[in-house]
């Protein structure tokens, strides 16, 4: 037990709040206990180079191997090298992410037809429960 | 633009400036500015404040050294301000397009789903049910307590014209009541609908009853009711 995502260069980060809330960016160096220097890369996630608090973001277990302050076409080449977006998005935390976003986003119908799925798998493990029991 | 009269344009500045590179589309002089000028500035584009109308232009007539060009020899009267109110196009929500699906949020059909035709001249939104999925009629509504939905019906098969508020106006029975009709009337009576209303219903319904078996469970969604659930967030939801 212990801590094991540690903020160091390199470490994936994931913006909670702010203009650029829900975006990833790498933490290229540290300022001081409170915030640190974060780029996106800005061609890959879309976030610029700024300091950034680090209540506003959430540590992931993704790291990229760059040097302190890296530039940004090195952070892209190190990005595309550790295949990370793709990381990323087969992890498990990216996917409720995005099952989120989407049960946000649906209509009233979409719901609907949402009710009636679940009604529909509860019946057949009703059914097969019932089965078993017997 | 507007030159101020302590700039102390001269009549050739004006003249450059309104025929110029950059001409800005009026410039605008006090009357002060035409008097110090000493001069009528009619110019292209140039434009004396407060010398409008005959009226004015028959006071501006000395300050410009010369004598307007026409004033009524009566007094012509101004016609005066009208109090009748303007009747403009009645605002209506972008969501309700025909073939919109529409949450009834308040009357006797509260929570069910409809499909709505069109926006009448009133205001009021012409919905129908269908009928024989919920039991909605062709009906008027006020989109104040609506929910326009993101989810349409094709309604293209609908010929809606004849539908106006005229046609839901009240029909005026011509009986009068003596003694014995005013005791007779307290009972309830049941609602009568006129065939036309029924044959009409029909015709409506008839096309947008296949465009919504076309769609899977859009029956079952039409005749179901909407309501709040536990968690839901009424200002969070999508419609």
């Amino acid at each position: 037990m212990g801590f094991t995502r540690y903020v160091e260069v390199g470490r994936v980060v994931l913006i909670n709040h702010g203009p650029d809330a829900g975006k990833l960016a790498t933490v290229i160096d540290i300022v001081d206990q409170n915030k640190c220097l974060i780029e996106g890369p800005e061609e890959i996630t879309g976030v610029a180079r700024q300091a950034i608090s680090f209540r506003r973001v959430a540590l992931t277990d993704l790291t990229v191997k760059i040097q302190r302050s890296a530039r940004a076409k090195q952070l892209k080449g190190a990005w595309k090298e550790g295949n990370t977006l793709a990381q990323w998005e087969g992890s498990s935390w990216s996917k409720k992410l995005e099952a989120k976003k989407k049960r946000a986003s649906l209509s009233d119908f979409d719901r609907f037809k949402v009710m009636v799925a679940k009604k529909q798998k509860s019946r057949i493990i009703a059914a097969k429960i019932k089965e078993l029991k017997a | 633009i507007y030159l101020k009269p302590n700039q102390r344009h001269s009549y050739a500045d004006i003249y450059q400036l309104s025929t110029g590179p950059n001409k800005p589309s009026t410039v605008n002089i006090s009357p002060l500015h035409a008097i110090l000028i000493n001069k009528s500035i009619k110019m292209v584009g140039v434009r004396v404040l407060g010398n409008t109308g005959p009226k004015k232009a028959a006071k501006s007539a000395p300050a410009t050294g010369k004598s307007a060009r026409y004033y009524p020899a009566d007094d012509v009267s101004r016609p005066k301000h009208s109090r009748a109110k303007k009747h403009n196009a009645p605002k209506i929500r972008a969501s309700f397009t025909p073939g919109t699906v529409c949450i009834l949020l308040a009357g006797r059909f509260r929570g069910k789903r409809v499909v709505c035709l069109k926006a009448l001249e009133s205001g009021l939104i012409l919905v129908t049910g269908p009928y024989k999925i919920n039991g909605v009629p062709l009906r008027r509504v006020n989109q104040a307590y609506v929910i326009g939905t993101s989810t349409k019906v094709d309604v293209s098969g609908v010929d809606a014209s004849k539908f106006d508020d005229a046609y839901f106006a009240r029909v005026s029975s011509d009986s009068e009541e003596g003694e014995d009709e005013f005791f007779a009337n307290d009972e309830a009576k049941g609602a009568v609908v006129s065939d036309s209303r029924k044959a009409d219903q029909k015709t409506v319904d008839a096309s947008i009853l296949k465009a919504v078996d076309a769609e899977p469970l859009m029956k079952n969604y039409l005749g179901s009711k909407f309501s709040l659930k536990k968690h839901d967030r009424p200002h969070k939801m999508v419609f």
